[in-house]
């Protein structure tokens, strides 16, 4: 029941996320952060199975900052999009060959099974260039890669996009963007049937990529202090 | 709803008398939820040579980038396009070594003019196959006077 949502505005990009960390039935934690600051000016929106999205999205984030001190300029929002969909595109395809013994004594193996490994995660990038300006991307799991201007994954897309496709027009200014942000929250607290309690909404802009506001229903207990 | 199916795609060409047409639609959908109205998936790779993928979107882009970057280098050192023959060649190798361990889910339409009145294209459907086979195949067998390959 992950929802992760973002469109883009004048002169900003908007990603919102649920922050629930949910395993089976059990609800782990509601302020799980899934929007990853990916660097000054870049937001990560991930949304899919929890140690593939952490892992994944880290090793996202470090060879993004490798590049930058690699070459003393940041990657553009478009590079890291495409370099993140040829990661999951590798990953998609790539064989892990495993190699099963009887037991530690016997050298020769027993079977021999190649799988697939592919990264379930879906993202949204955001990204804010100085020449460029703001932009969002989808890629999909299976590395679809594609430039849009709003885009929602998980059972909360089938309300956040319809909102969207209703109000939303180029150019709208962050309270416009917020509102309607707002209003997704809504219909998905509203409609969905085990709708996530809180959400994180994080913006970039030209002055970086930051955290905007959460919107909570249900506040996270504190860690109570050993006596 | 098969794999070919997920994103889903028309592609249509046609070939008439030294000259050809190649179409696509601009969906990109997940199963019955659309995306996006932009996504393209006609490519052009030379003057006179034209791509047409229709099938899963993932592999329409790892197919184009591929295949781009294949021609991009035989430019770089023949210093001319490479022939439309030989670049369907290619893109049946790339295609094929996939087959066993891990299939390309795309079907390519491959377009260009060659000598004389005879053009080659292997038009591809998807989606929308029952739809444009009616009308294509009246078309071409009046007009072209060509098989229908």
């Amino acid at each position: 029941m992950e929802c992760v949502f973002g469109l883009v505005g004048n002169g900003f990009a908007v990603i919102a996320a649920d922050t629930s960390a949910v395993h089976s039935i059990l609800v782990h934690k509601s302020n799980e952060d899934k929007v990853m600051i990916l660097d000054s000016h870049k937001l990560f929106g991930a949304s899919g199975e929890p140690g593939d999205r952490v892992q994944f999205t880290e090793y996202i984030q470090k060879n993004v900052a490798l590049y930058q001190f690699r070459n003393g300029i940041p990657l553009t929002t478009a590079a890291t999009a495409n370099f993140t969909r040829g990661e999951l595109a590798t990953a998609l395809r790539k064989y892990k060959v495993t190699v099963s013994f009887l037991h530690a004594v016997l050298t020769t193996p027993l079977s021999c099974t190649s799988i697939e490994n592919p990264y379930s995660v879906n993202i949204l990038l955001a990204g804010y260039d100085k020449d460029i300006g703001p932009s969002l991307y989808f890629i999909d799991y299976i590395a679809t890669l594609h430039k849009v201007d709003k885009a929602a994954f998980g059972y909360g897309a089938y309300f956040s996009l319809s909102m969207m496709d209703r109000h939303y027009h180029g150019g709208m200014s962050l309270e416009e963007a917020i509102d309607l942000v707002d209003k997704c929250i809504v219909e998905i607290r509203s409609r969905l049937v085990v709708a996530p309690p809180n959400f994180v909404i994080k913006i970039v802009d030209k002055d970086g990529a930051r955290e905007y506001a959460w919107r909570e229903t249900i506040k996270e207990a504190g860690v109570v202090a050993a006596a | 709803m098969s794999i070919f199916e997920y994103n889903g795609s028309a592609v249509v060409a046609m070939v008439g008398k030294n000259c050809f047409a190649i179409a696509s639609d601009r969906r990109l959908g997940v199963q019955l939820q659309t995306i996006a109205t932009d996504f393209q998936k006609i490519f052009q790779i030379h003057d006179r040579l034209f791509l047409g993928l229709s099938g899963l979107g993932t592999d329409m882009q790892t197919l184009y980038q591929r295949l781009v970057f294949r021609h991009k280098l035989y430019q770089l050192r023949e210093e001319r396009d490479m022939k439309p023959e030989t670049f369907a060649s290619v893109v049946l190798a790339i295609l094929y070594e996939k087959r066993e361990i891990s299939p390309v889910f795309e079907k390519v339409a491959l377009l260009y003019p060659t000598l004389g009145n005879i053009l080659e294209g292997y038009p591809m459907k998807e989606t929308a196959y029952r739809r444009f086979a009616g009308p294509t195949l009246t078309l071409r067998s009046e007009s072209a006077g060509n098989e229908w390959d």
